[in-house]
């Protein structure tokens, strides 16, 4: 499965947060690395979109939409922003 | 300010297309009218939304191939089994309506006040943000130096071949064709690897800035040449259009 990168979800992560944030700061939870959301992982061939870590592949965020409601799990990063 | 990104909310809005030209076979040029524009930057992208009858919807996020200050335009290359990009491709008209939202991205954007010299690498389609970059910068009158290293299949597959063919005064375009070349073809020939790169772009000592967009693999193939040939990685800036279309 090939991965995309944070630039894909600009979009999705601006429903989200509100604000522009693939330019923004995330810590993996997992191995420290931290770097700019545009240069995570992305995959969006999983029922949902799911984000990882360059470095360690670990699991920074979740994202699915059910019924125009999305559900977010960002229990993998250590700070975001 | 004029020519900064929106922020806040990103709204849904109807836009009206005004013209469509065919770059290559498979590709087409797509210019909007957007009434609640705010302005975008170069190599930001937007989002198209296609509803069907049954009320299926299909998103997907397109650089936009204009400089900033010129209308909105998109340029989609055709998946044959894709959901959107036939439809943009084969059916749009000039006068229909396109619900789209943007501008989307900080990350992958050139300002003309960004220092080092300009390199710029594409892959197939990867040719749209980067189009958007050399037009800022020729519309805002940099002296910047640019260079561009663009990787197609075949001839007929270069997009924007004469408004790259025009190009001078500062930027260098080189053209790889990695299938096919025509009798009397004076460019590069096959895949953008290390050997091209070092011969074609900026040496690492003269501190360039690098932009690299196309297909998933032809972007980590490409951006890791960049940081072999001594390019700090964060001045290596990529964009992965992935194999599904859009990007």
């Amino acid at each position: 499965m090939q991965a995309l990168d944070g630039n894909a979800i600009g979009g999705l992560l601006i429903d989200v947060f509100g604000t522009e944030m693939t330019t923004v700061t995330g810590t993996c939870a997992g191995c420290g690395t931290s770097s700019q959301v545009a240069e995570f992982a992305v995959y969006r061939q999983a029922p949902g979109t799911v984000v990882r870590c360059r470095s360690c592949s670990s699991i920074l965020m979740v994202f699915v939409q059910v019924r125009g409601m999305t559900c977010v799990d960002l229990r993998g990063l250590a700070s975001l922003g | 300010m004029a020519g900064t990104a929106l922020r806040g909310r990103l709204t849904w809005q109807i836009a009206m297309v005004d013209t469509v030209t065919d770059e290559t076979a498979r590709v087409r040029t797509i210019v909007l009218d957007v009434p609640q524009w705010p302005g975008h930057r170069a190599g930001q992208h937007l989002d198209v939304r296609l509803t069907a009858e049954d009320g299926y919807r299909a998103e997907r996020s397109y650089s936009i191939a204009s400089a900033p200050g010129e209308p909105v335009a998109i340029t989609v290359e055709r998946l044959d089994d894709g959901e959107v990009s036939p439809y943009l491709t084969q059916e749009l008209r000039a006068g229909d309506e396109l619900e789209l939202r943007g501008p989307i991205g900080g990350y992958f954007v050139w300002e003309p006040e960004d220092d080092g010299p300009l390199m710029l690498v594409a892959g197939g389609s990867g040719i749209v943000p980067l189009r958007a970059m050399l037009r800022h910068r020729q519309r805002s009158g940099s002296a910047i130096p640019a260079r561009l290293l663009y990787s197609s299949r075949t001839l007929p597959d270069v997009i924007y071949q004469s408004e790259l063919s025009r190009y001078a005064d500062g930027v260098e375009v080189t053209c790889t064709l990695t299938r096919q070349q025509p009798p009397g073809w004076t460019g590069r020939a096959g895949r953008v690897d290390a050997k091209l790169l070092s011969e074609v772009c900026w040496p690492a000592a003269v501190s360039p800035l690098a932009y690299v967009c196309g297909p998933t693999s032809f972007v980590e193939a490409a951006a890791a040449g960049l940081v072999g040939l001594g390019y700090p990685p964060h001045r290596v800036k990529t964009e992965r259009f992935g194999a599904t279309g859009g990007r």
